[in-house]
């Protein structure tokens, strides 16, 4: 599904990614992880083809993403609060993003209706602008209008991150629902060892811009990735 | 301690990123203040001289006093509009280890060295000094200046107290326009009877102590009003308002561009910065008002042509200046969606374009000031809707500068770039002098008629303008992005 080859990004001299090959195939849930500067974010927005690489290039769905646009018609994202749209109310923002995606009103109603449990009645009918709601809150938002309209390609950064204990465990059953078909893709990035190994099925480590590990998930994982961590 | 008060201040005064960023903005701001300040200086120097020339059997001193019921009721007013208690900032200082008496102080004392407590100085200074010279007597000036400047801290102190209480405007709105009718109408002479008063200060320089007092008690209401308040959920923080959703369903009409359309106008309601930015379409509107009532401009029609271009176009300008910067914030959100960049444009064009039709038929009125007058501006309508919209949205791709919209719109200059400034010329300028030599060479009949074809010409090539900027913004697009994606 998503395939970068040669990719690199340099800001002057200094290099942020290289990935010389790395493909994902279609349905996979691949999981992201580094330490800070490591390069997931950069690799997410080059992804999105808001920034520009130095070299290379990805294509998603045999779709290079900066000489068409045809991939935004199936992939949904949400990188940080910088997504949402501070005045609107989170009902308007989905029927914007909806409305962006094709939806009509009664799509938008009946997709929201599945979060119910998700959005543990914080997020709709709450008469608060996006802006004034909890980064949690925020959060929950943003994922859930990554995911509308059928996107073949999820992408979420930090999803973890600013949730709270129980919304943690509904996302992480979000995204296995989602890849239960093997149709959706989904890339998440996270500092959170535990929850990347227990939603991903692969997991690819990044340290300075390179690819340094790249595991099948297994019993064996989490260990893994902690002793490398732990250096 | 207070020298690392001062330190702080002074780091966040000049690090901060308007300062960095516009020296430009800086500069215009000084020029602004300085032009306030040497007015002032120059009314308080010459006051005593021409009260003398113009009332020589009064003594300038009573009348200055006879008016000051108006300047201090005025300067509240003024500082119940502008001015802010400079709480926000504290937060960061109230884990370290500073007593929060300390605190509460230093706020206290940081707003009375506030610009509104110092332009009055300008003119009860020289003033004091003139009348020094002219063999006043010098302690009863001195006590007099010291209850002026009493009275504006003590003026700065019961703001805060008042702190945006609509009952107190409209108070000292009375005493202002009730004081000037029950004057005007010989009823009662107020600012006179309160101007004694100050007469009597200065005869008896020793009461000035009384206003030592007032100023006492009101820094200790304050002082002790903040105290209690320098929690998370007190003062410090912001409320939040509930929202209003509207549906909007008559966008819906507009098709594909609606939902933009939706969002802008909920941009438009719902964020500071934009909200009083709609009262500049009132004054956009009424714009001709300062010019056709006057006999002078009767006959000259390029104000016609000034006046059009304005009063149909002051959205078009208002808003169309700032895109995309309105959309700063989640630019990157909408660079990832699902939408051809020419939708996203002719949203913005159409929501232009509507308005500039609105404002033209709102502004029918004008055509009791003739008829030609109502023909410019129709000329300047389609002017505006087929050329300047297009000016404007091409003038957008240079755009860098993010907007926040959460912030206030009173000398807010933030996106401001030279841009704005630049391209005030084709919008305005352009027209003008095209209109003026054809109609100077030619006749005013072609010289509208000229203006409305530029105008229909531009509609005609819409597509094709369209597509030219679509591939401008699509070139900048990484550029924008990264720039908006700085604070600013």
């Amino acid at each position: 599904m998503i395939k970068a080859t040669d990719l690199t990004k340099k800001y002057g001299k200094a290099e942020v990614l290289n990935i010389e090959s790395l493909e994902i195939p279609t349905g996979q849930s691949f999981g992201l992880v580094g330490n800070n500067g490591a390069g997931k974010t950069t690799f997410f927005n080059i992804l999105l083809d808001l920034i520009r690489p130095t070299t290379g290039f990805i294509s998603s769905n045999e779709i290079q993403v900066n000489t068409s646009e045809e991939w935004k018609n199936f992939t949904g994202s949400f990188i940080d609060e910088s997504f949402l749209i501070g005045y609107l109310t989170p009902e308007e923002y989905f029927d914007f993003i909806g409305d962006l995606r094709g939806m009509n009103k009664a799509d938008i109603q009946n997709f929201l209706a599945q979060f119910d449990e998700f959005f543990n009645e914080e997020i709709l009918g709450k008469k608060k602008y996006l802006r004034d709601l909890s980064k949690g809150n925020q959060k929950k938002a943003g994922i859930v209008a990554a995911m509308m309209g059928n996107s073949q390609v999820v992408i979420l950064d930090e999803p973890f991150a600013n949730l709270d204990p129980t919304t943690q465990i509904r996302l992480k059953k979000l995204i296995k629902v989602l890849t239960e078909n093997r149709e959706v893709t989904v890339l998440i990035s996270s500092h959170d060892l535990t929850h990347v190994t227990e939603v991903c099925e692969r997991i690819v480590v990044l340290d300075k811009g390179n690819v340094v590990k790249d595991i099948e998930t297994s019993e064996a994982t989490l260990k893994e990735l902690e002793s490398y961590f732990s250096v | 301690m207070t020298s690392h008060f001062l330190n702080l201040e002074w780091k966040q005064y000049f690090r901060s990123a308007n300062w960095q960023k516009s020296i430009f903005i800086n500069i215009l701001l000084v020029l602004f203040a300085l032009y306030f300040i040497v007015c002032f200086l120059l009314i308080g120097i010459g006051a005593y001289f021409i009260l003398k020339e113009q009332f020589p059997d009064q003594d300038p001193l009573v009348l200055v006093n006879s008016f000051l019921l108006y300047a201090i009721t005025a300067d509240l007013i003024f500082r119940y509009m502008m001015q802010k208690l400079p709480v926000m900032n504290i937060k960061s200082l109230l884990l370290i280890p500073i007593k929060k008496n300390k605190i509460v102080h230093y706020i206290l004392l940081k707003s009375s060295f506030s610009f509104f407590n110092f332009i009055g100085l300008f003119f009860y200074i020289p003033f004091a000094i003139v009348l020094i010279t002219k063999d006043y007597n010098v302690a009863g000036v001195l006590g007099w200046l010291a209850t002026m400047i009493l009275l504006t801290q003590s003026s700065n102190f019961l703001n805060f107290l008042v702190n945006k209480n609509n009952k107190v405007f409209a108070v000292l709105l009375t005493i202002l326009i009730g004081g000037y009718l029950v004057q005007h109408y010989n009823i009662f002479n107020l600012p006179a009877f309160v101007g004694t008063g100050f007469d009597v200060i200065y005869q008896n320089p020793i009461l000035a102590l009384v206003f030592v007092a007032l100023l006492m008690v009101l820094y200790n209401i304050n002082y002790r009003q903040l105290r209690n308040e320098v929690y998370l959920d007190a003062i410090i923080s912001e409320k939040t308002k509930e929202a209003n959703t509207s549906e909007l369903a008559f966008a819906d009409r507009l098709g594909d561009v609606a939902p933009f359309i939706k969002n802008d106008l909920r941009l438009m309601w719902r964020n500071k910065r934009t909200k009083s930015g709609i009262w500049m379409l009132a004054v956009g509107l009424l714009y001709g008002l300062f010019f056709y009532p006057q006999p002078v401009y009767r006959d000259m029609e390029v104000i016609f042509v000034l006046v059009g271009i304005f009063s149909t176009g002051t959205f078009l300008m208002n808003f169309g200046q700032f895109i995309p910067a309105w959309d700063s914030t989640y630019y990157k959100m909408l660079m990832s969606q699902n939408f051809k960049y020419e939708r996203y444009l002719k949203s913005k064009f159409v929501i232009m374009s509507i308005s500039i039709v609105a404002l033209f038929v709102l502004g029918i009125p004008y055509v009791y000031f003739g008829w030609k007058v109502l023909l410019v501006h129709f000329a300047a309508m389609i002017y505006n809707i087929g050329v300047n919209t297009h000016v404007i949205l091409f003038g957008g791709t240079f755009n860098r500068k993010k907007i926040n919209l959460d912030e206030k719109a009173a000398f807010n200059f933030q996106g401001t770039g030279a841009v704005q400034w630049i391209i005030g010329i084709p919008l305005m300028i352009l027209p003008m002098v095209l209109f003026g030599l054809i109609s100077w060479l030619v006749s005013f009949e072609i010289a509208v008629t000229v203006l409305a074809s530029l105008g229909f010409i531009g509609i005609a090539l819409h597509k094709k303008l369209m597509t030219f900027i679509t591939n401008r913004y699509i070139t900048n697009k990484y550029v924008m992005i990264h720039a908006f994606n700085q604070e600013s």
